[in-house]
């Protein structure tokens, strides 16, 4: 049967095997050749790339002692598939948590939104950061949970209860600093510093990310490396950081001012290096451990004594007193008034109506008596007659920017750059500052009381501190720091430049001397004592409740090597709180020891109270 | 006949032979790649390994052809009948023996090996239905018997693997259409079949995909699409011819054509515009109406001017509309939900509890990574890794795109193709229907699996599970393809015999 017009159908059939190839072929074009999203889809398959964490760089103390170290943490790990028919009840018993709490975690791993990178056949976290203890009571009954697995990772550890502000803590990134992070380096499940020098530091102490680059198959199992990890890289380790702080003058100021509001900080004027840095009321650091951190968090944020704020660098007070020597400097440099200069003082500052009180001693003053016994009308004058200087000064506004030149050299009015985060510029008021408040219509008898480091004027205790070490440096400071040596790297540069203030080096000693005086027979008399010779100043701050008691000084007088400022929260007069704390310091860190008479004091000021009442500031 | 006489030898077809060795050689070389563990390696060759059972198949399947190209061409003619009756009981029986498989019922043991009598049963039906075509006067068209008879001995193995529950399997017979159409099946039977796979497939594959803000579905849109176009392509290829008339009668008729193509395209275009840039809103309908009005308006004017194929046209047109809404409908309203998944993954349209969905964008990103040239003998990550589910066997291709890249996937695709052409050559060259009716079977059943089966893993077919000859892994498959390859190389071979 041959039938021509059926014989021409094997054209068409053949015709449909071409086209079917041809359409198959040009498909292929398109998968293989026309994007390379299959390719990075592949990639992003097959190609697990797993981080692997350098540890992260310890921190010490400046005598060497360990403060902050790494200790292993196990993470509890489950596998979905495997961990079927596991007794629930039994393991949570076993490990502490309610069976609430185990079916929100499950649910939440399952969860391939918030979890996206689930997988049944792979270990997923199920509570992170067991402690050592809690590990090993669980160990002992982990055969009885198949599916269940154990992941070592490492955790901060704290040695002491102190510092806890300048040690800061970790925890893991969050969002936000993942997107913050210019170099785009953290991932989701990273740590991070959160506070204190683990933030400020955090690129030294965080060291590297290495990374291993593996197949891993359909199930999310590892089948091995890639190219025999030819692209791995390996991580390099945190750099360590010694802190200038020292630890046992840091303990003692932390006992000095329990059941105290306020703040401690003591600098190494030749260096600028902040030996302690005391905020109380503090908290322990190993309570932010591992687990515990988020809660104690909560807790410590909740408290309406503000644990948690570093008083030191962000609280900003009136200096009260303290400041008074930054004025002498000023009308000193400026010419307004030599140290022979007297001005009456008799019980305070009048003027017309206005009153600036002050206390009862000889009338009238030069210069460095007026130190030592802190006269509030000799500041007050000195201020009033600079101000209001014509010759020298065209206007009452150029004079005051000339006076605030002075005090921005010394430090004050803006941050000072410190090594931790947080910080604060305080307040030193300018001629702009007052026309807006005043209208234009003010002079120096108007804003008189910043010449006694009251009204505007606000300063944090470290500009404090920092003012004391300028004087004991007689004319310039560096810029303090709590970070001593970083690990093979140099401190940044603003940490060994001396930076000048715009006072003389002859105002400086007349100063010193008026500290001096205060001491051996002025407000600061309990400083005085027989190894040495201190410097002080006292401050007793006004303010809406009881006056706070401050004190700045430094010792010896010769080659100092520490300046102090003390400012306790209502604590009254500066010689209250301010000087026996600042004395026992100093003697603590001079001396490397208390004595006994002073080791009496100290107890009986670390047992001294003040109440707060429902005061929260 | 005149020629010189010619031996056995000298009339084998080495052309196929060669082909068959080297699709064996790449098909052994891809199971290599598609097992190889990153894990180590055993001996390729050891038994416990898929490469080792292969190649054992690979032999026996050698040693099988050896022996059917030993025997005589003629036995094949004779005993068609009884390979055909002895296969159809030895399929019903299997369900009954088989161990069930992930709910296959079709794997019979025999001693360590496991057999699938389905893949034997393509052969067996090829050489039954040649057999009843080769009859002395049979005309495919000539009598009711004849098409029936046909039709019953391609039903028959369909319905006993469907109990098999191999659905997959059970649908390559419907390609021996393809072979009743070279023996004269009309083409508008074979037009009308393809079409309504094309309506359902394509218009339930893309139902839930929604075009123009949500208001209409991509798959209805596309159907309507189809309907036009094949209804313009009718009429223009039925369009009478200068013999069917005058010049007026010619000129009269070809206006069907332009008004359908005019109102049909010219609605498609507004509407798509319009929802574009005015307002979305559910052009299906719209479209739907126009279609309907144009049908009728053909059927109306293929009475008024006594051209009936203008009519059929017009039926035709109804007649897809009806039928893809009908099935539309007793899919989703009229099946009960489980039904209706059902029948929704037999046909590959929508994920299985496994994830097709999942398995084809797995097979396309194994492929697309492949590149040009590909990433090089037993280095494709992705099937190592197992990212591609069933790679052995049904995704077997997507080891080939990885590995080789689009030269070499292209270059299977060749050579399949030549193969298939060879198979047209051969098939027409046979002096007995016997041979050509074999022939184009075998050409059916390949060009079904090779369509079928790359075109699943390339994302353009629905995902049904049957092998790539010669490359999937299997035995019984292997086996299957070349005893049917072979038994028409043997046919083929005895072409030139004088005495008959």
């Amino acid at each position: 049967m041959e039938d021509y017009q059926l014989s021409k159908r094997k054209y068409v059939l053949g015709l449909a095997a071409i086209v079917v190839v041809a359409i198959y072929i040009a498909r292929l074009f398109m998968l293989q050749m026309t994007s390379d999203d299959y390719k990075t889809k592949a990639d992003s398959n097959a190609l697990m790339k797993r981080i692997q964490y350098p540890a992260r760089g310890a921190i010490m103390d400046r005598k060497g002692k360990l403060l902050v170290y790494n200790q292993p943490a196990y993470d509890i790990m489950v596998v979905m598939q495997e961990q079927l028919g596991v007794d629930t009840l039994d393991l949570c018993e076993s490990l502490g948590i309610d069976t609430a709490w185990y079916r929100r975690r499950m649910a939440e791993i399952k969860d391939s939104r918030r979890n996206p990178g689930y997988s049944r056949h792979t270990q997923q976290v199920f509570m992170s950061q067991l402690s050592v203890e809690e590990f090993s009571q669980f160990q002992e009954k982990l055969f009885r949970f198949p599916g269940f697995y154990i992941q070592k990772r490492s955790i901060r550890q704290y040695k002491y209860p102190y510092a806890a502000h300048i040690l800061g803590d970790v925890a893991e990134v969050s969002p936000h600093d993942i997107e913050a992070a210019e170099d785009h380096y953290y991932q989701s499940g990273d740590y991070i510093g959160k506070q204190g020098v683990e933030r400020s530091y955090e690129k030294q102490l965080r060291g590297v990310k290495g990374s291993e680059i593996l197949l891993r198959d359909v199930h999310g199992r590892i089948k091995g490396r890639y190219k025999d990890g030819q692209f791995d890289v390996s991580p390099v380790p945190g750099k360590n950081l010694t802190l200038s702080i020292d630890l046992d003058l840091q303990a003692l100021g932390e006992r000095l001012m329990q059941h105290k509001l306020g703040s401690i900080v003591a600098i190494e004027p030749s260096t600028g290096e902040i030996l302690c840095m005391v905020n109380a009321p503090s908290y322990d650091p190993r309570l932010m451990e591992g687990r515990q951190r988020g809660k104690t968090q909560l807790e410590l944020a909740k408290d309406p004594m503000k644990p948690l704020l570093n008083r030191s660098i962000s609280g900003t007070y009136p200096p009260g007193s303290t400041f008074k020597t930054s004025q002498a400097l000023t009308f000193l440099t400026e010419g307004i008034i030599t140290p022979q200069t007297a001005y009456p003082c008799s019980g305070g500052f009048r003027y017309g109506r206005l009153k600036v009180g002050c206390h009862g001693h000889g009338s009238p003053l030069p210069l460095i008596p007026a130190i030592g016994t802190s006269c509030n009308g000799y500041f007050c004058w000195g201020l009033y007659h600079m101000l209001g200087n014509r010759q020298k000064y065209p206007t009452v506004q150029d004079a005051m920017s000339r006076w605030r030149d002075y005090m921005v050299s010394m430090g004050f009015g803006y941050r000072l750059g410190v090594d931790l985060p947080g910080e604060n510029r305080g307040m030193i008021p300018n001629a702009d500052y007052y026309d807006e408040h005043y209208h234009g219509s003010w002079n120096a008898l108007t804003i008189i009381s910043i010449a006694i480091g009251q009204g505007e004027v606000t300063l944090t205790p470290l500009q404090i501190a920092n003012l004391g070490a300028t004087i004991a440096n007689r004319g310039w400071f560096i810029t303090p720091h709590v970070v001593h040596e970083i690990q093979n790297e140099p401190l940044d540069s603003i940490y060994t430049t001396r930076r000048y203030t715009m006072a003389s080096r002859q105002a400086y000693e007349a100063v010193v001397d008026g500290m001096q005086r205060a001491v051996d027979g002025g407000t600061c008399r309990a400083a005085h004592n027989p190894w040495y010779v201190t410097c002080g100043k006292t401050g007793t701050a006004q303010n809406r409740g009881y006056d706070h008691s401050a004190f700045m000084g430094f010792a010896p007088r010769d080659n100092p090597k520490i300046a102090i400022a003390v400012y306790v929260e209502n604590g009254g007069y500066g010689a209250h709180f301010g000087v026996p704390i600042g004395a026992l310091m100093m003697e603590q860190y001079i001396n490397g020891h208390l004595s006994e008479a002073s080791k009496a004091k100290a107890d009986a000021f670390a047992a001294k109270h003040i109440s707060y009442g429902n005061y929260v500031r | 006949m005149q020629k010189k006489k010619k031996g056995i030898f000298g009339s084998i077809d080495w052309l196929t032979i060669i082909l068959f060795l080297v699709l064996l050689a790449l098909g052994w070389g891809t199971i290599c790649g598609a097992c190889y563990d990153f894990d180590g390696m055993d001996n390729l060759l050891s038994l416990s390994t898929r490469t080792g059972m292969q190649a054992l198949w690979i032999g026996v399947s050698v040693v099988v052809a050896f022996v059917i190209m030993l025997t005589d061409d003629r036995i094949f003619d004779a005993f068609s009948f009884i390979i055909y009756a002895a296969m159809m009981v030895l399929l019903f029986v299997t369900p009954f023996v088989a161990n069930d498989i992930h709910g296959s019922l079709s794997w019979i043991k025999v001693g360590p090996f496991s057999l699938q009598p389905a893949e034997f049963a393509k052969f067996a039906t090829s050489l039954a239905i040649a057999k009843f075509m080769s009859s002395y006067g049979f005309s495919l068209m000539g009598s009711w018997r004849n098409m029936l008879g046909s039709f019953l001995l391609i039903l028959l193995p369909m319905g006993l693997i469907v109990l098999q529950r191999e659905t997959g399997s059970a649908l390559v017979y419907f390609s021996l259409f393809l072979m009743l159409y070279r023996e004269g099946l009309p083409g508008s039977i074979l037009f009308a079949g393809v079409s309504a796979v094309l309506y359902f497939v394509i218009g339930i594959r893309y139902a839930d995909t929604l075009i123009f803000n949500h208001s209409t579905s991509l798959g209805t849109f596309l159907v309507l699409l189809m309907i036009l176009i094949f209804t313009v392509g009718m009429l223009y290829t039925y369009a009478p011819s200068a013999k069917d008339g005058d010049h007026v009668a010619r000129t009269r008729s070809y206006t069907p054509l332009i008004n359908v193509a005019v109102y049909g395209f010219g609605t498609v275009l507004l509407s798509t515009l319009f929802c574009l840039y005015v307002r979305p809103f559910n052009a299906a309908i719209l479209i739907m109406a126009v279609l309907i009005v144009l049908a009728f308006y053909l059927i109306v004017r293929g009475l008024v001017d006594h051209l009936y194929r203008y009519c059929y046209i017009g039926l035709f047109a109804l007649g897809s509309l009806a039928f893809f809404f009908s099935a539309h409908t007793i899919l989703y309203k009229v099946l009960e939900d489980h039904q209706q998944k059902r029948v929704l993954v037999l046909l590959g349209l929508k994920d299985d509890p496994k994830g097709t969905g999942y398995n084809v964008i797995q097979a396309q990103i194994a492929i697309g990574s492949g590149g040009l040239e590909g990433k090089g003998f037993l280095n494709g990550t992705q099937t190592k890794l197992k990212y591609v589910p069933e790679q052995e066997t049904d995704f077997i291709f997507c080891t080939v795109g990885e590995e080789q890249g689009f030269i070499g996937s292209s270059v299977v695709l060749v050579l399949f193709l030549v193969l298939l052409l060879r198979i047209i050559q051969v098939a027409e060259r046979q002096p007995y229907a016997f041979g050509r009716v074999y022939g184009y079977c075998v050409f059916s059943i390949f060009f079904f699996h090779v369509l079928i089966n790359i075109g699943m893993v390339l994302g353009l077919a629905p995902v049904i599970g049957i092998p790539l000859p010669f490359f999937s892994y299997g035995g019984s498959s292997l086996l299957g393809f070349t005893m049917l390859l072979f038994v028409l190389l043997r046919i083929d071979a005895g072409r030139n015999r004088q005495e008959r």
